[in-house]
């Protein structure tokens, strides 16, 4: 008796499963883009790629999901994702972010990765929806030559799809790529592909199947500061005396071409248009305003080259490494400063109180391959945890700092990654015994 | 000696009066020494201040060095510690051959810090060593002329001492030296051997003893200590001072500080071998004998006793000619006579200068200039006299020491610019003497023109210090009559003196009359000059501590009409080599960078600032004077990959390597025979424009030094030598430039690898691809300059 009951056991299992699988498909073919149009940003070392999508549901029942798809060689690289849905007609568009989070699909082609959009509201049949997405992607332009000398300008390869790689069936499609300047050694064509300028327009391309794929490479010149740091440690220490002490911890690194052979002052000096045009002298860190303090210091001591502009709504740190970098040059140094800690410390209900504070690396455009963010609760603070608007590792410490006894709570939120765009506040929430 | 008595006995309602006022000028003195131990703290700070809180110069990096190892890796792993990122490829045993003292305080304070949660770095703890240690030196200082000449000179030493400039030159901040805490260490030594001196105790002996070995793991000037206190222990016994106190003081402290100084592995059997601790066993011979000669005299009837000492002298001389011959033929076998070089360069002051032109090419060890003598000392130059005549007044065994003291160490400070440092603490105590004994006698008498203090002298403090000094001529009368009892201690006429501050008598006013009472204008003026020579003083000190020392050379600043310049030219260098090569590289430049490129740019060096291998300098120096193949070859060799010179021709810093290069020259020149001097000279001059020799316009400095120079401003002037360069275009061919500073002050230089011309040969064979034929191969050989 135990074996046809098992047996239709497996069979209402299957049945099942052909049914889930037959309803996720049918919501990912339902869709469909009726226009797409991407513009790649190429104009410093971290790629700014800004998508529109005019999504269209096709079938019955209402969505509320739009997936996007990368290639496996981009998703390592893709520092953030975001989302917008417009709302109304020309001069009355409003924009509404979307919760974009990073899923799995089962049948996904050569490795396909995906992130998953969730829209406010179902789209139900036969409406349509504009979503604005804008990715970030860092270490992806390739220098090649990948040694350069003193005089030469840095040339380096993007490698994209002048197709919008989508499990949508896309109707209409055009891919505009900016360059920094007009010296582009060489780009693939896909007809129709056209130059103007700066920029490289592929398309308009009409109805391609989902996942079509048409490998482009973009050889161009870019001399802007590949400035990369390799780990970042912040150090967010709260006082009870009314202080917020940042520290900050850099290892810096040109990330382009890589110097060769002599490096001569005089020709630095003399010829600054012509000589080490990808190296950098200045980077810009933007600091909460009212901030006092302010120190920037290496393991040697000091470092004399840096200006501090404040005014009323932020204050602009101007640092200079202690030598211009060029590619492949390193640098470390450390930037302290304090802030009233009353402009970061808010009281929410139930007596807890909460720092607000900024995620992500004050120097403009740069990556931090490793940020790592440390919290030092004031002595005695109980049941810490931090709320960040995008995942990050997190895990608690102890510090000892000036004549502690019970040691201070340190919440540490690691992150790779990380760009400009992850420059948004988050909260670590303290629990202070009155 | 019955005064005290008498006047006690005669006032007996004055005791309480004065045990209240003792109570209050210890209060007092206790506020004012921590005053002194301020003043002496933030006096240093001015480099904090005006620079930052950094390591300054040369060997204090070192020190920083070998304490971040010691904090980060512990005591025993520190004594074990053989340093292979020095000295390629010999490598150096740091911890037998480092004077731990300096290391070991930082190092402890460190921990202690740590261990409370007070997470200072060690850079900071190094920084702020020395100004700590010159608050302990001021104390010190007090506590010494204390037991000289009681507490107003002590006090008044203290603060001379606190500001004194050669001392500041040695102990801002950020000057973490082993001399920073040696001068504490020193004054300290002394004080415990006079206090020993004075009391005849036992436990300040042991302790004593023990702070010679502080100041053995210190400073090498730890020789300086064992050759004074012998010195004064003879002087002690030839003027017949001998008694049992001064055996006290001596005997234990030759025998455990010797066996202590064992200890230290740089000392170890150096402190029972070479000449400079000889003369503490000699004299320690000679205090046996004499106590054993003072015993047998209290034994024997004074006619045996005569007979006793030609018979032992006369057996004793002969002993004593064989046995000093034994030690003179030993010492003599050795090469240096058992001397080390600095030591003989201070008995002998043209000894370096003839024979160790590395000596001698260090600044810091040339003799000082008079001026030197007036910016480090300033007016106590002019004090000191009259403090050692306020010693004689009486001569007693503590105040003749402070008198030998000064007498040494003007003379070794006349030999070198460095042991100024030495002199800084007795011209300290001496002027300190002088200037409370001038303050005294002013005053006083003052105080006896005025009527209407005089009648109610009974609780001034000034009439105290007259009666003292009444009391002291007497002692001293009583003294030169009391002389030929000679085991009559000082102690007792000390004890005496203090005694006579304690119950201030109500001498009569006949007494007073005898005194020298100088005219009352006289002395307000008099005092007013000494308070004007004291501001001066301290106006003068507060400049050099601002001015003049505070300078951590590392960095530089200079101050022109569109504002501060700043020259961080070494530590973008530093900084350079540190991030931007690889870890094992090994690193080539005058030993003078040596130090600074372990600490701070934390890669391998062939020589530093320890110059304990002459050979190894002079090879560097050869390579820097020889022609730019030779150079190459030579630094191969020592799988050099960069080489680092000093230039200041661009923005004029006087100290840079050219001006340095006759040493490298002469010290090359002294091991290796084809580098001579006169090559490098014109009719005698050292010149490198265009009448400089062809030798010096081809050596590796100049090229190195002047690479591409011309093309800043056109002409290649040299802002430090003031002139034109004398060959202004020309090319490298086996070094390569890889880094210049914002400055030009500091240039390096990678050597061009050997396989370079493989390279080069392949490239030619491959454009003549059909005629491979051996005879053209061997021609491009030949070519080749590399075999």
């Amino acid at each position: 008796m135990e074996g046809p009951i098992r047996a239709r056991e497996a069979l209402a299992l299957t049945l099942f499963s052909l049914l889930f699988f037959l309803s996720r498909s049918s919501a990912l073919h339902d869709l469909l883009i009726s226009n797409a149009e991407r513009r790649i940003d190429l104009s410093s070392h971290i790629v700014k790629v800004y998508l529109t999508l005019k999504v269209e549901n096709a079938g019955s029942s209402p969505a509320s999901e739009v997936v996007l798809a990368f290639p496996p060689s981009q998703v390592d690289h893709l520092a953030t994702v975001e989302a917008l849905a417009t709302k109304g007609k020309r001069k009355k568009t409003t924009f509404v972010r979307l919760e974009v989070k990073p899923t799995e699909l089962p049948d996904a082609p050569n490795d396909t990765k995906y992130f998953t959009i969730y829209l406010a509201n179902p789209l139900n049949s036969a409406e349509s929806i504009t979503l604005e997405v804008l990715y970030m992607l860092t270490h992806s332009l390739e220098p090649f030559p990948a040694e350069i000398g003193q005089s030469e300008s840095q040339l380096v390869y993007y490698r994209d799809s002048a197709l919008v790689l989508s499990p949508y069936h896309i109707k209409q499609q055009t891919t505009f790529i900016k360059t920094p300047s007009t010296k582009v050694d060489s780009f693939t064509r896909v007809e129709p592909t056209n130059r103007a300028g700066t920029e490289i327009k592929y398309g308009p391309y009409e109805d391609h199947t989902p996942y079509s794929f048409s490998a482009i490479l973009v050889h161009f010149e870019n001399n802007s500061p590949f400035a990369v740091v390799e780990e970042l440690v912040r150090e967010v220490e709260i006082s009870h005396w009314g202080n917020l002490q940042v520290t900050e911890q850099y290892k810096l690194v040109h990330a382009g071409a890589r110097h060769k052979g002599v490096f001569s002052r005089v020709d630095y000096q003399s010829k600054p248009s012509f000589n080490g045009v990808s190296s950098f002298r200045y980077l810009l860190a933007r600091l909460p305003p009212r901030v006092h303090s302010v120190y920037y210091r290496d393991e040697i001591g000091n470092i004399s080259s840096s200006h501090l502009r404040t005014d009323s709504r932020k204050s602009e740190l101007e640092i200079e490494p202690r030598y211009p970098l060029f590619g492949g040059w390193k640098a470390t140094f450390v930037i302290g400063y304090g802030l009233p800690l009353q402009d970061f410390l808010f009281e929410s209900s139930e007596d807890r109180r909460y720092v607000n504070f900024t995620f992500g690396c004050p120097l403009m455009e740069t990556v931090v391959d490793k940020l790592t963010i440390k919290v030092v609760l004031p002595e005695g603070s109980k049941d810490p945890s931090a709320v960040v608007p995008f995942p990050v590792d997190q895990h608690l410490e102890t510090k000892y700092s000036y004549l502690d006894v019970v040691g201070r709570t340190v919440v540490v939120l690691e992150k790779k990654n990380v760009v400009p765009g992850h420059n948004s506040h988050f909260q670590a929430v303290l629990f202070c015994p009155n | 000696m019955s005064a005290p008595e008498a006047s006690s006995a005669a006032v007996p309602t004055l005791m309480t009066n004065n045990t209240l006022r003792n109570a209050f000028g210890g209060v007092l003195s206790f506020f004012i020494l921590l005053l002194i131990a301020v003043l002496a703290f933030s006096i240093r700070l001015f480099s904090v201040i005006k620079y930052e809180s950094v390591i300054h110069e040369f060997d204090p990096y070192f020190n920083y060095r070998v304490t971040q190892f010691l904090t980060k890796n512990g005591i025993y792993e520190f004594w074990n510690w053989f340093d292979d990122r020095t000295w390629y490829p010999l490598g150096r045993v740091i911890g037998g051959t480092v004077y731990p003292g300096l290391t070991l305080t930082a190092g402890t304070i460190w921990w202690l810090l740590n261990s409370l949660n007070i997470p200072l770095s060690v850079e900071t703890v190094c920084v702020f060593t020395a100004p700590i240690f010159s608050a302990f030196a001021s104390w010190a200082t007090y506590l010494l002329t204390k037991e000289v000449k009681g507490a107003g000179a002590g006090l008044t030493a203290a603060v001379l001492l606190a500001m004194v400039p050669s001392y500041i030159s040695r102990s801002v901040a950020g000057s973490y030296d082993n001399e920073a805490v040696a001068i504490f260490a020193l004054i300290f030594t002394f004080y415990l051997y006079i206090k020993t001196l004075n009391t005849g105790s036992l436990f300040y002996a042991t302790l004593n003893s023990i702070a010679y070995f502080y100041m053995v793991c210190s400073w090498g000037g730890y020789t300086f200590i064992i050759n004074l206190i012998p010195m004064h222990v003879l002087l002690c016994i030839v003027t017949g001072r001998y008694s049992s106190r001064l055996y006290i003081a001596y005997a234990p402290l030759v025998v455990l500080g010797t066996l202590l100084a064992a200890l230290v592995p740089v000392v170890g059997f150096n402190a029972v071998m070479t000449s400079e601790h000889f003369a503490s066993f000699l004299v320690f011979i000679i205090i046996h004998v004499v106590a054993l000669v003072y015993y047998i005299k209290g034994i024997l009837s004074p006619k045996m006793f005569k007979v006793a000492v030609t018979l032992v002298i006369s057996a004793g001389l002969a002993v004593c000619c064989a046995v000093i011959a034994v030690l003179i033929a030993l010492v003599a076998s050795s090469p240096t006579k058992g001397w080390s070089g600095r030591s003989l360069s201070l008995l002998d002051p043209t000894y370096a200068s003839k024979y160790i032109p590395i000596i001698a090419s260090v600044s810091e060890h040339q003799p000082p200039t008079w001026p030197s003598y007036f910016m480090d000392i300033n007016v106590l130059a002019f004090l000191v006299p009259a403090g050692i005549i306020a010693c004689f007044l009486p001569l007693s065994d503590a105040s003749s020491f402070v008198v030998l003291y000064i007498a040494t160490s003007v003379y070794f400070s006349g030999v070198m610019v460095r042991l100024m440092l030495v002199l800084a603490p007795a011209a300290c105590i001496t002027s300190g003497i002088a200037l409370s004994q001038a303050f005294d006698v002013f005053t006083r008498s003052i105080k006896f023109q005025l009527p209407g203090l005089s009648s109610n002298t009974e609780v001034d403090a000034g009439e105290t210090s007259s009666a003292t000094k009444e009391a002291q001529n007497d002692a001293v009368k009583t003294e030169k009559a009391e002389e030929t009892s000679k085991d009559r201690p000082s102690r007792k006429s000390k004890k005496k003196e203090r005694e006579h501050v304690e119950k201030p008598s109500t001498k009569t006013k006949a007494e007073k009359k005898r005194l020298l009472a100088l005219p009352l204008e006289a002395s307000v003026i008099s005092l007013l000059l000494l308070v004007f020579l004291g501001a001066f003083y301290v106006v003068h000190c507060v400049w050099a501590a601002a001015e003049a020392y505070s300078a951590p050379s590392i960095v530089l600043t200079s101050h022109s009409h569109d504002g501060l310049h700043v020259f961080d030219d070494f530590r973008e260098a530093y900084a350079w080599l540190r991030h931007n090569t690889d870890v094992d590289d090994k690193v080539a430049s005058w030993w003078d960078y040596g130090y600074q490129t372990t600490a701070m740019a934390n890669r391998t060096v062939i020589v530093d600032n320890n110059t304990w291998n002459n050979t190894h300098i002079a090879t560097v120096g050869t390579a820097m004077s020889s022609p730019e193949k030779a150079a190459w070859e030579i630094f191969h060799s020592l799988d050099v990959k960069y080489v680092l010179v000093v230039f200041g021709g661009l923005v004029g810093y006087p100290s840079d390597d050219i001006n340095k290069f006759l040493w490298m020259v002469r010290i090359g020149g002294g091991v290796f025979p084809h580098i001579k001097e006169p090559d490098y000279l014109r009719d005698g001059q050292y010149r490198i424009d265009s009448q400089a020799t062809p030798t010096m316009l081809n050596c590796l400095m100049y090229k190195l030094s002047y690479y591409r120079f011309v093309e800043t401003d056109g002409k290649g002037f040299d802002r430090v030598r003031r002139t034109e360069i004398g060959k202004k275009y020309f090319k490298l061919t086996h070094f390569e430039e890889v880094f210049t500073t914002h400055h030009w002050m500091v240039r390096i230089y990678k050597l061009k690898p050997q396989k370079n011309r493989i390279r080069g040969k392949t490239k030619k064979s491959k454009s003549k691809t059909s005629s491979t034929s051996s005879s053209k191969r061997s021609g491009t050989r030949k070519k080749n300059p590399w075999h």
